[in-house]
């Protein structure tokens, strides 16, 4: 066994700060020096974690005494066709890279996440979707080819027609590194969007929203109040979006300068700040009233449309740096289901009544309506998902995660799906249960012929047995 | 699940900290030369103890050593160092050999370790590192001149391990007890000596307590 440069050691955490592990960590800038990693790691007989920005919230990108592979120095844009709308980048491009990049010639990431830190490569190892997923589906239905790095076979290069290729997107990691993609950009008419919020004062009008809006809207996503109960359980704000096309907007709000975040809220308070502020409001009583707040000030406008650009619609919580800190010391855990659209409201509202009767609201619930797609470890369902914040405290740790075990147990008795990148709580029996046996059975076989010492891993993998 | 490492857990105080952090559901690397008390202590704790055999003095084993029992280990919370060596000194004996061995295994063995822990910590900016020095440290007596000396020696470093460390977020402890019946002071008149399980308690407690970063000192 032969040593590892002793101060590469590094606390590393997923982005929800509540799963750390302190590993060695390896920056490489080129594929050269990433093969150089697996090897001294090999030597050194230790596995593998593959990460990059580290924006997913659980364990999927950590992994005790491991050798983290950090990709965010591979960041190069290898060329950019606007003609054919093809994108060329390294496995560390940005999605916020690729929107500079591209936005001024018209075309802006066809799938984004609510942060535009993600690579591009984590982006594809999770197959990532965002608020368009009903219309655009995952982020791999936009990539017309990736570089993967195999264990065993080394360099391949994969496109939609290889089996192959809708294994390893999706696959969190744990198959093959990504080194390069090409992506698919869209298309826009300009960098604005048009957006009509409308005020939904229970489930059904939850749900009736995104029926009214799901054959034409580009973007739809509806934000719910976790503490509402009674009459207005379910209730939130729910927004749909277009692509503005009248001409008057288009030529400057093409510019990075028109889509660049305010650097302060209200004008006042500096925004790097701002998370301070949060911190303080950050328990059950506060977020109860900020809620309540939210849900009656959205009333003012009274359904107005409004124009807002794609970057402050599509990233409104990069608005404020750190605001995770707002959970520190414990951090926290996002939970989010899929369930298929006969099933969702019900196994939703049930996931917050649960809640409730616990005291153990989620601060932020999002809702969004998604489409299956043909990845092997896809969490598309013809439904909707339910994305909830849960902050962690080391009282309610063990009752945060039997609630999350018994709201799984509730969506896979509807057929539903989990996300890797999310998740934190799933048991092995869970998530075969989710994805069903032939596909686990598919990816050990995999996993055995395209990587068969087994080098990638991660916390996830190994809470899961997948690694 | 917490890890630890406990250098010198073979026997005395640091068997006895082996046994009560394993109690507590940690897992802990017992280190020491001889591998016969330390397997017992995994056949009692089969699944929280890992033995490893190492003599302190081979130096340049540690650094290696140091990776495998953390990767081992998976992690690491607590790093202790216990090995100590008191032979017999007559009043009027001057033997390099026995002073050089105190301060081959109480001093630069615990420099050697120290260093990855505080290497490690440094990094991760968390963990705890525990020394046991002695009261013997704080005076120059006519019965033991290198044991005090080395012990002085220990406690300093570690003072100044703790002025670059606490601001990391590392709790650096020095724990200097008093008299302790193990077999180190086997045969000794000593009345009043603590038991050791006491002083692995009070070893441990200051150990884990966060804002112990000052030199803890205890007597029977
Ligand atoms: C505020 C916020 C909002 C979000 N909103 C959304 C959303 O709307 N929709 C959504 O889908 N997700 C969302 N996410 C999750 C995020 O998009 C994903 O977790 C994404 O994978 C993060 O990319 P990353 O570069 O940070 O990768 P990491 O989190 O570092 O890693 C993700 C996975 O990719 C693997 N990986 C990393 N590099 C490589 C490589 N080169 N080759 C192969 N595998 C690799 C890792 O092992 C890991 O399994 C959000 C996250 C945050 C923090
Ligand atoms: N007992 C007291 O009254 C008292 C008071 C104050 C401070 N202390 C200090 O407390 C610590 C523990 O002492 P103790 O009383 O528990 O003594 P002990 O029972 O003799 O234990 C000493 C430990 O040190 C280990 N050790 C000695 N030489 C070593 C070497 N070369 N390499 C690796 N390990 C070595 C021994 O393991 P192997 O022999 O198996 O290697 C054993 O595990 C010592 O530092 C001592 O100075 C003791």
């Amino acid at each position: 066994m032969s040593l590892l440069p002793p101060e590469r050691i590094e606390r590393v955490c997923g982005f929800g700060m509540a799963s750390c592990a302190d590993g060695y960590v390896v920056r490489p800038a080129s594929v050269d020096e990433l093969e150089e990693a697996v090897r001294e790691a090999v030597r050194a007989h230790r596995k593998i974690v593959l990460r990059g920005a580290g924006r997913s919230y659980g364990d999927a990108a950590i992994g005790a005494e491991r050798v983290v592979i950090e990709c965010t120095r591979m960041n190069r844009i290898l060329s950019w066709d606007p003609d054919a709308g093809l994108l060329e980048a390294e496995a560390g491009v940005t999605i916020e890279q690729m929107w500079r990049h591209c936005l001024p010639d018209g075309f802006w990431p066809p799938v984004v996440s609510g942060t535009m830190f993600p690579t591009l490569a984590g982006a594809l190892a999770m197959n990532i979707h965002g608020k368009n997923s009903f219309a655009a589906g995952v982020l791999g239905e936009h990539a017309e080819w990736i570089d993967v790095w195999f264990p065993a076979s080394g360099l391949q290069r994969l496109t939609p027609e290889d089996e192959l290729f809708s294994e390893v997107i999706g696959s969190a990691g744990l198959l093959g590194t990504i080194l390069r993609a090409c992506i698919r950009m869209k298309r826009v008419p300009s960098g604005d969007l048009r957006v009509r919020p409308t005020l939904c004062g229970n489930w059904d009008e939850q749900f009736d929203a995104f029926r009214k809006f799901e054959s034409d809207a580009d973007y739809m996503v509806s934000w719910i109040d976790c503490f509402a109960k009674g009459r207005s359980f379910g209730r939130g704000l729910f927004h749909a979006a277009w692509y503005e096309t009248d001409e008057s907007a288009k030529r400057d709000s093409l510019q990075p300068a028109h889509q660049d975040l305010p650097s302060s809220i209200l004008g006042v308070v500096p925004k790097s700040l701002v998370w301070h502020g949060l911190r303080a409001l950050n328990n059950r009583s506060d977020m109860r009233l900020l809620n309540a707040a939210k849900h009656h000030s959205a009333r003012l406008p009274g359904g107005k449309e409004y124009r807002q650009s794609l970057v402050a619609f599509s990233f409104l919580l990069d608005y404020v740096p750190n605001w995770r800190m707002a959970y520190a010391p414990h951090g926290f855990i996002q939970y989010q289901s899929f369930v298929p659209k006969l099933r969702a409201a019900e196994i939703f509202a049930q996931q917050i009544e649960m809640q409730q009767e616990r005291k153990l609201e989620a601060f932020l619930g999002v809702l969004k309506r998604h489409r299956p797609d043909r990845f092997l470890f896809s969490h598309g369902v013809d439904g909707y998902s339910l994305a909830l914040d849960l902050k962690i405290t080391p009282h309610n740790r063990d009752r945060i995660f039997q609630l999350a075990h018994e709201m799984n147990d509730l969506v896979l008795s509807a057929g539903g799906r989990f996300y890797l990148a999310k998740d934190s709580t799933l048991r092995p029996q869970d998530f075969r249960a989710s994805i069903g046996p032939q596909s686990l059975a598919k990816y050990r076989r995999l996993k055995d012929t395209l990587d068969p010492d087994h080098l990638l891993t991660s916390s996830l993998a190994q809470r899961l047995e997948i690694d | 699940m917490r890890k630890a490492i406990v250098i010198g857990g073979s026997s005395g105080i640091g068997e006895a900290l082996v046994r009560k952090l394993a109690e507590r559901g940690w897992r802990v690397a017992a280190v020491a030369r001889r591998i016969g008390p330390t397997s017992e202590l995994k056949r009692e704790f089969p699944d929280s103890v890992l033995p490893y055999q190492h003599d302190v003095r081979c130096y340049d084993e540690i650094p290696e050593l140091f990776q495998l029992i953390t990767r081992d280990l998976e992690g690491l919370d607590l790093f202790v160092y216990c090995a100590g060596v008191m032979p017999t000194v007559g009043p009027r004996e001057y033997s390099f050999e026995k002073d050089r061995e105190i301060a081959e295994v109480n001093f630069v063995g615990a420099m050697a370790w120290l260093d990855q822990a505080a290497i490690r910590f440094d990094g991760v900016g968390h963990g705890s590192i525990v020394a046991i020095g002695s009261v013997a440290g704080d005076r120059g007596r006519a019965a033991q001149p290198a044991y005090n000396a080395g012990k002085a020696g220990l406690a300093t470093f570690m003072e100044a391990l703790r002025n670059r460390l606490a601001r990391k977020g590392v709790n650096v402890v020095t724990i200097k007890p008093g008299p302790v019946r193990t077999p180190m002071t086997e045969g000794l008149d000593l009345p009043g000596a603590m038991p050791v399980d006491k002083a692995a308690d009070k070893s441990w407690r200051r150990s884990t307590r966060p804002a112990s970063t000052i030199s803890a000192r205890y007597t029977g």
